[in-house]
């Protein structure tokens, strides 16, 4: 099969990646539709299609690019669309990663953001001074080391497309820890990339994850104190974030996304329905953690794995993981102890995980819950 | 632009290599070295071969070795001509050095004053 399809494709490796793909449908659908009379051919066709469609996606963006070019020299009346492309090429210089973390932060904010550079310093406890200095360098490096304004060329994409979608992913979370509203500033961001890149999952997968988030933002706290999910006041919840967040999570699937933001935004958005399916938040917490190979997704899943029931396999895979300085591992560690009856390991737990927590409103909520044991 | 592409490697990166892979780890370098965007470049002698110069006292002081005993040793260059960054990081990406624990830094070459 994979040899039908490198002599159809000439190319290993495209190969390779559309029999993956035609796998996966497979797996996905025969359980469901049961299996096609021709197993065989059907997955060389679905395969073909696949890669297909993907040489036709690379292939109009190769040529979107090139049009760029023209474009450049010849127009001089801007319009919408090459203001648009404009914004683009912005975003994946801002977002390079030749520059450092912060100060890709910084350009972002400061150059699509629109923001002041005193607003952009306080928003990370800075003095302008020093936020100036930060966003100098970083331009006298753009011009210096000759960082391009540019959209990559097709096999760059998917990496730099990654550090963009990182780059607002953690100015979201900036604002979510609440300081000035970088949260809001992030979403307008996601949704300029939606719109940039309306082909591409990811950009669908971040804006809907943000949203489901920020949904729940004014039910989150009460009084100063963490609420959790399952305590949190439902009326509170701004309903129109979140059918939009399914909106673009449909949109992302439509697309055959299965990238990191788009199962996120998908576990998200299962978390704000009615009564929530935690078995399947669980597989894609499972599918999450073998992408990013991330303990912190591995404790997430752990906590879904609780909630369908089973705090014993839950905390087998909590002891499994190598977080001893991360305070939602004890945390959760506690709450599982608790659930399965060994108070004195749990109280042990909810104190390790009081000495590592930072904020007030997260001290509160595990001081509580150390004196309900 | 002109890049200067820096590469530090481990001093003993080919050991443990047989000989065969050593010419094929040696003719990767020469065939980088005939990519058209690549203008000039040198490999250096292992640093047991280099000499230091300092002064101090106002006495030019000589002494064997590299300047400083680091991890990774300044090991060569390459000189190319891109046009812009991300043009001298794909020739940068392909330096067998990196694939064997080395580094390459990337550094824009000042212009000569016209």
């Amino acid at each position: 099969m994979l040899a039908s399809l490198v002599g159809f494709l000439g190319d290993f490796d495209r190969a390779e990646e559309a029999v993956q793909e035609a796998f996966a449908i497979a797996a996905e659908r025969w359980p469901r539709d049961g299996a096609p009379d021709n197993p065989g051919a059907w997955l060389v066709t679905t395969a073909r299609n696949r890669a297909i469609d993907r040489l036709r996606r690379e292939r109009t963006l190769a040529s979107k690019t090139r049009l760029l070019e023209v474009r450049e020299t010849v127009q001089e009346e801007p319009d919408d669309t090459a203001m648009a492309d404009e914004r683009l090429q912005l975003i994946f210089m801002c977002c390079h990663p030749a520059l450092a973390t912060e100060a890709q932060v910084a350009l972002s904010l400061r150059a699509l953001g629109g923001l002041s550079t005193e607003e952009i310093a306080r928003a990370f406890i800075v003095s302008p001074e020093t936020m100036k200095r930060r966003l100098s360098r970083a331009k006298a490096k753009i011009k210096t080391a000759g960082i391009p304004f540019s959209v990559p060329p097709a096999h760059q994409l998917p990496d730099r497309l990654r550090t963009v979608l990182a780059i607002v992913f953690l100015i979201f979370n900036e604002g979510y820890s609440g300081r000035v509203d970088l949260a809001a500033e992030a979403i307008r961001l996601g949704a300029l990339l939606v719109g940039l890149m309306p082909d591409e999952p990811e950009a669908h997968g971040l804006l809907a994850l943000m949203l489901c988030h920020n949904a729940r933002r004014d039910a989150r706290f009460s009084d100063g104190e963490l609420v959790l999910l399952e305590d949190q006041d439902r009326a509170l919840w701004d309903a129109a974030k979140i059918a939009q967040a399914r909106d673009l999570l449909e949109r992302a699937i439509a697309l055959r996304g299965r990238g990191p933001y788009v199962l996120q935004a998908a576990i998200a958005s299962l978390q704000t329905e009615h009564h929530i399916d935690w078995q399947q938040v669980a597989s894609l917490y499972g599918e999450l953690a073998r992408i990013t190979r991330s303990p912190v997704v591995e404790l997430n899943r752990a906590v879904a794995v609780a909630q369908t029931g089973s705090p014993q396999a839950a905390l087998e895979i909590v002891e499994r993981l190598p977080l001893d300085e991360y305070q939602y591992l004890h945390s959760t560690r506690a709450e599982l102890l608790r659930r399965l009856g060994r108070t004195d390991d749990a109280r042990t737990a909810y104190e390790r995980a009081l000495q590592l927590t930072r904020t007030e409103p997260e001290r509160q909520f595990l001081k509580r819950r150390l004196g309900e044991l | 632009m002109q890049y200067a592409l820096l590469i530090y490697q481990r001093p003993d990166d080919d050991a443990g290599l047989s000989d065969e892979q050593r010419k094929a780890l040696s003719d990767e370098y020469y065939a980088l070295r005939e990519d058209p965007l690549v203008v000039g470049g040198a490999a250096l002698h292992p640093v047991e071969n280099a000499t230091t110069l300092r002064i101090k006292d106002e006495e030019t002081i000589i002494t064997d070795g590299p300047f400083a005993d680091t991890k990774e040793v300044f090991g060569g260059w390459y000189l190319v001509e891109a046009d812009d960054l991300d043009g001298a990081l794909e020739i940068a990406a392909r330096i067998p050095a990196l694939r064997l624990g080395g580094s390459v830094e990337v550094r824009p070459v000042v212009e000569a004053p016209r």
